[in-house]
């Protein structure tokens, strides 16, 4: 089980925001900044934070749809800046990607069946005669029936939809597939229906997931080891039942306390001041320092590295 | 009693038929209460909060029902009328903050416009209450940031400018249709935060509209569970979520991911999906859907009826059957 997959070194991903009149970048945006993480075979590694932290960069850096600015991608254990044109390929058919919106993220002038054949017949996975087949045993396993094949995207609902991106996703039988907050945009009833196919299929092709989410609850109910970022950082990571009864960073605190629950009694909830800093210009030290409620002397000189405080639990904060 | 809503019947006559968004729909809200309304995507929650503010466009319309807002009927007064009382004695919070500032006016210029309307004061007295509703409502420096284009704000403190116009002409019913839902989690605790203070300052009402059950439980005093344009269920916050009755609600709070749920079974699912507006099932509108559905359930359409406070449209909870029911 603890075989790791894909490990993460330092990846850093910037966009230049401004240049002056050689070029030179004189703004510049730190989605992601220094992120170390390992993923192990078979686990779901779920990543949460707020609108801007960097989360979806990172999860497009992954699959190969952004070039990291720095830092070192390993997958098998091979280096991906190291691995040549054919080899990148093959790296790209191993990971895929299941997108938030499934309203965008189907062409609408293709048929679903087209659109789930298309990676296959691209990849040549097999031969043409034997397409169609494997295209309606996709459908089947994602809960779509045969005759649903030739209809487009618009005759779908949002949920349904969701099903065609994962069966798109499947087509090329990855090993780790990013899903990108892929029920967020679902109603609550719909989103249980998607997450327990996601759970089904995790143990009928043995995948391993990175899961994208802002939602705790969701994230909670699908992964195996949870990571926390903030503004670019990763700020925490713990075993699921850890990180959720035992939150050692203040900010993931502040997080967990601020999801409305349903039980009978009311906790303390704690409030945080003001809104995400920007991350052009984060506040210097650690960059939580401006909303942080347990703020000390060293918070706003220096950022806080990544230690392990307990035994797979990694905390970036001064406290520890 | 401050606005209380009978039979309300929201149509839109479409070239392929006319679909019925808010159906029978009555309830009441009192002073000083959070009413909640909860539902999926389609079940004519926001509807039903337009139609009160009378903001339903063509070919839509309310087709039938009273809006009695302090005893005076809305769906009767013309539009001059009732641009009196929108944004006065009720105004609303929209889902989008980022979609519903002008763009090309200045903040301050946005709540001016609703205060000078209303209150009948002068620039100046316009803009200091200006000022003020934007500190109450939390914006550091609101002398500086009332000078500000919407695009210079982040989501938070668009919908605190929002709410800060919504609460200028301090309203008896505000409608918040969604305050939260594009929001971050932590954004969002402040904002509801905001609600409660605001509910206690001013002693208004609030008609929450919200698909998020957990903000329910936080926020409201009392619930109504929305489903195809009809009530399924309505009682008070901890009834509801203590002893849910409906099919369709008992399977909407077993679904939800749960943080302090330690199992990692499988979620509940509802199966299938919200039908076809045009094509709704005879019967029952939940019937496809339910598991315990019966025969009956397919034929006929269940009344509300009141239990002890605790209001059910299910076959199930059938008056008849009561004494049966408890037996089980």
């Amino acid at each position: 089980m603890n075989e790791v997959l894909m490990k993460v070194q330092d990846l850093s991903k910037y966009f230049t925001i401004d240049t002056d009149w050689r070029g030179k970048p004189v703004s510049v945006l730190k989605a992601v900044d220094e992120v170390s993480l390992t993923i192990n075979k078979g686990e779901a590694f779920g990543l949460v934070g707020e609108s801007g932290c960097g989360k979806t960069t990172l999860g497009k850096i992954l699959v190969n749809l952004y070039s990291p600015t720095s830092g070192k991608i390993f997958f098998e254990g091979k280096e991906l800046s190291a691995l040549n044109k054919k080899q990148r390929r093959s790296y790209c058919k191993d990971i895929q990607m299941i997108f938030q919106d499934p309203y965008a993220s189907l062409n609408p002038r293709m048929t679903v069946g087209d659109i789930i054949a298309e990676p296959i017949i691209i990849n040549k996975l097999l031969p043409m005669s034997e397409v169609e087949e494997r295209v309606i045993f996709l459908l089947n396993c994602v809960g779509l029936a045969r005759h649903q094949r030739n209809r487009f995207p618009h005759e779908f609902s949002g949920g349904q939809r969701q099903r065609v991106g994962i069966a798109r996703a499947l087509a090329v039988e990855p090993k780790l597939i990013v899903c990108d907050e892929p029920v967020s945009a679902l109603d609550v009833s719909i989103q249980a229906q998607v997450l327990n196919l996601l759970d089904d299929l995790k143990e009928e092709f043995k995948l391993t997931y990175l899961f994208i989410a802002h939602g705790l609850g969701v994230v909670k109910h699908i992964s195996d080891r949870v990571g926390v970022m903030y503004l670019g950082k990763l700020v925490e990571i713990a075993p699921k039942k850890e990180l959720y009864a035992n939150p050692l960073n203040p900010y993931t605190q502040a997080l967990l306390s601020a999801i409305p629950v349903i039980n009978s009694e009311k906790k303390e909830r704690i409030i945080l001041k003001g809104d995400v800093p920007s991350p052009i210009n984060p506040p210097a030290g650690c960059r939580f320092s401006s909303r942080c409620f347990k703020e000390f002397g060293p918070c706003k000189l220096n950022a806080p590295k990544l230690k392990e405080v307990s035994p797979g639990h990694w905390v970036a904060c001064h406290l520890f | 009693m401050l606005l209380e809503v009978k039979n309300l019947r929201t149509e839109f006559k479409l070239k392929r038929g006319t679909v019925r968004a808010v159906d029978d729909v009555s309830f009441t809200i009192d002073k000083g209460e959070i009413l909640a309304i909860v539902g999926e995507s389609g079940s004519g929650k926001s509807v039903t909060s337009l139609s009160l503010m009378g903001l339903i466009q063509k070919p839509g319309g309310v087709a039938g029902g009273e809006i009695l807002f302090k005893s005076q009927d809305l769906t009767k007064l013309s539009q001059k009328e009732l641009q009196e009382i929108r944004g006065n004695k009720i105004s609303m919070i929209f889902q989008e903050p980022m979609t519903s500032l002008n763009p090309v006016w200045r903040i301050k210029d946005q709540i001016m416009e609703n205060i000078m309307t209303h209150m009948k004061m002068s620039k100046k007295e316009a803009l200091a209450r200006t000022v003020e509703m934007l500190d109450t409502v939390g914006i550091p420096s609101p002398a500086e940031r009332a000078n500000d284009y919407p695009h210079q704000m982040s989501g938070g403190m668009r919908q605190r400018v929002m709410t800060a116009m919504a609460l200028s002409c301090e309203p008896d019913l505000l409608i918040a249709d969604e305050p939260t839902t594009a929001l971050d989690v932590t954004i969002q605790a402040q904002i509801l935060e905001l609600l409660y203070q605001m509910r206690e300052k001013f002693n208004m009402a609030v008609l929450l509209i919200t698909h998020d059950l957990g903000v329910v439980y936080e926020a409201a005093d009392r619930v109504i569970v929305m489903y195809c344009g009809k009530i399924v269920e309505e009682a008070d916050v901890k009834t509801l979520f203590e002893h849910p009755q409906h099919p369709y609600t008992v399977g909407l709070l077993q679904s939800i991911p749960q943080i302090d749920n330690e199992s990692d079974e499988h979620l509940f699912m509802i199966k299938g999906m919200v039908p076809n507006p045009l094509h709704m099932p005879p019967g029952c509108s939940f019937s496809d859907r339910c598991d315990r559905c019966m025969e009956r359930c397919t034929k006929e359409m269940p009344e509300l009826q009141e239990i002890n406070g605790h209001k059910v449209r299910c076959f199930l909870y059938d008056k008849a059957e009561e004494g049966e029911l408890s037996a089980k």
